[in-house]
């Protein structure tokens, strides 16, 4: 802790007027809330992993063993859940929709944001303007109307019905921050290759999209956490049980009032949010650019 | 070789071709915005505004689930506002919104001007705030109802060992307990996206103002009002707009952890039109629930709009 502070004072003293802050009272204005904050934030993530790796008999036992830790972890919950339910199924469905609908909106979004950027065709800022604005319809009032509409499409219960659905989510945000990229980028690239003869298409593949790349990760691992999160359209739009997603299948299959669902339960959440924790912590810098990039424009 | 390879231009030079129909939809700027722009149009039309719009048009039906209904007019309408739960879920949805909103902003700002701080592991600690945005909300709605579970909460064992309290909290079975369990639980899981926002807008904020402040005798409060709050004003609007917009529209949370119960004291409007609609197959009236949701939405945009216009023209834009 000590050699953490002396670092902090060092750093500090390159900044303006931090070294007005003695360390005691970084401590108590900073420190402590900020603990008391990270604290609330991740206990329930403790709790959750904790529970998924309790035995049966203390889940439900305060008495006997404090409930803040266990010294006999056991993988049984998670070895339930794997093979006695159609867990790795649901896992594979969010998986597959996610990963589609990210593609299909990244894909119509490089094109929309492109054009509007760049091609500038009359009326391109009024469609800027209107893509926005789709981005502030929230799925809570179109889920009725859609449910008829993906049952007109006879896409009702199958998986194409959130993979052709979860776009609309996506689209506007992605292509909002792939304009800010294609903003950065110099015209006079793209002038000098069209000089040389390249077409819009070529130029957008050869020139514009390699320089692009940061904004495509920041866009596709937003649209992924976006399509893994959602819940309205998948508790809706999908019956059969073994189409589910991560999300609704588990608040359905396990709510039968078994006093030892629990373990099933957050041995269930943790698995399913697992995947998405890891892809952000190998990608944290392009999705803090993604979040705040969306609102800074 | 060389020389004698050499390609000789033609005597006579081709007449430049006309420019062809095929010619301009290929090259003309406004068909090659249309066809760069039909992927994301598509979708946004067909699952976007034909929805918005067929979900207006069902409110004046009597759509049930499989089949088809008739133009009744407003009576959908008449009918809901007069009901007493959707009275219920009106007060329910705009407490919700407000006060978490209002939570959501306080706790996120404060974060937010902590973080600003210089301290060790700042990108960690920075990366570990935002996972409770990263993890699924159902996923983590399952953790909350773990926490409030009636006779095994952790919180009210807590309180029991230390001696504050000799009875278990019954959070999610009572309907005041109820309102603000949900409120604790929509905080905490929008405060990391409120502060990590808010962080990028104070880290444009140059120091050379905070230092200027403090020569002439600001107090730090007088620096926070005048200085990062005036800067912060547009960020603020946008993220706020957003917040408000998915807090009043919240469904995922209230259907984990209450379904809109006790006896409707957390039903939402969102949670109030999937049961009218889904559950009890009244498509009509649910379309008239969601789309009452419409004219608050509105607000909340205009809102957030002016706050905009208002920077716009106080730093002499346009």
């Amino acid at each position: 802790m000590s050699a953490a502070d002396s670092r902090a004072d060092i750093t500090d003293n390159r900044e303006g007027m931090s070294y007005l802050d003695t360390l005691p009272r970084r401590v108590v204005t900073v420190y402590i809330p900020l603990f008391l904050i990270m604290f609330v934030l991740l206990f329930p993530f403790y709790w959750m992993g904790l529970t998924a790796v309790k035995p049966k008999e203390e889940l439900v036992d305060f008495e006997r063993a404090n409930p803040f830790w266990t010294w006999a972890p056991t993988f049984e919950h998670i070895y339930d859940l794997i093979f006695k339910t159609e867990y790795p199924r649901w896992l594979w469905n969010t998986m597959f929709i996610s990963v589609v609908s990210t593609i299909l909106a990244l894909i119509a979004s490089v094109f929309a944001a492109y054009a509007i950027v760049r091609v500038r065709y009359k009326g391109a800022s009024t469609v800027g303007g209107l893509i926005f604005l789709s981005y502030l319809v929230p799925p809570s009032i179109l889920f009725i109307p859609l449910s008829t509409v993906v049952y007109q499409y006879g896409l009702f219960d199958t998986p194409f019905a959130l993979i052709l659905t979860y776009p609309t989510i996506l689209i506007p945000f992605s292509t909002w921050l792939l304009m800010g990229y294609f903003k950065t980028i110099p015209f006079e690239l793209e002038e000098c290759a069209l000089i040389d003869g390249a077409s819009r298409f070529q130029i957008l593949m050869k020139i514009v999209l390699p320089l692009a790349v940061p904004g495509l990760i920041s866009a596709g691992i937003f649209c992924l956490t976006l399509c893994w999160n959602e819940f309205i359209y998948a508790l809706t739009f999908i019956n059969t049980h073994a189409n589910k997603t991560v999300p609704v299948a588990i608040v359905t299959a396990f709510t039968d009032g078994d006093q030892y669902r629990w373990g099933s339960l957050m041995a269930g959440a943790l698995v399913g949010s697992l995947p998405l924790v890891i892809l952000y912590s190998f990608f944290v810098e392009y999705y803090v650019s993604a979040m705040t990039g969306a609102v800074k424009e | 070789m060389t020389d004698a390879a050499l390609p000789r231009s033609a005597p006579t030079r081709a007449p430049i071709r006309e420019a062809t129909a095929w010619d301009r939809l290929k090259t003309n700027r406004n068909w090659l915005g249309f066809w760069f722009m039909v992927p994301a149009a598509a979708f946004l039309i067909l699952f976007l505004a034909y929805p918005l719009g067929l979900g207006i048009w069902l409110s004046f039906t009597d759509t049930r689930i499989g089949r088809p209904g008739e133009f009744i007019g407003i009576e959908n309408y008449e009918w809901v506002l007069g009901d007493r739960k959707f009275q219920d879920a009106v007060f329910n949805t705009l407490f919700y919104t407000t006060i978490a909103s209002i939570a959501k902003f306080a706790i996120g700002l404060y974060l937010a001007i902590l973080l600003n701080h210089h301290l060790p592991f700042k990108a960690m600690i920075r990366a570990i705030v935002l996972i409770p945005f990263i993890v699924p909300t159902v996923l983590s709605a399952i953790a909350f109802w773990w926490i409030f579970d009636p006779t095994f909460s952790i919180i009210s064992w807590t309180l029991k060992e230390m001696g504050w309290r000799t009875t278990n909290i019954n959070f999610l079975g009572d309907a005041w307990n109820a309102r603000w369990s949900v409120i604790f639980a929509n905080v905490w899981r929008g405060v990391p996206f409120i502060a990590i926002t808010l962080l990028a807008g104070l880290q444009t904020v140059p120091p050379s103002l905070y230092e200027a402040a403090t020569l002439d005798g600001a107090t730090r409060w007088q620096m926070f009002r005048h200085i990062t709050y005036p800067l912060l004003t547009p960020i603020i609007a946008v993220v706020m707009t957003f917040s408000v917009l998915f807090t009043f529209t919240d469904f995922q949370l209230i259907k984990v952890l209450t379904n809109g119960g006790p006896a409707g004291a957390t039903e939402l409007m969102a949670t109030m039109s999937y049961n009218t609609a889904i559950l009890g197959g009244k498509i009509g009236e649910g379309a008239a629930i969601s789309t009452a949701m419409i004219p608050f939405l509105l607000g909340a945009i205009m809102i957030s709009w002016f706050g905009l216009q208002r920077r716009k023209w106080q730093q002499g834009e346009d």
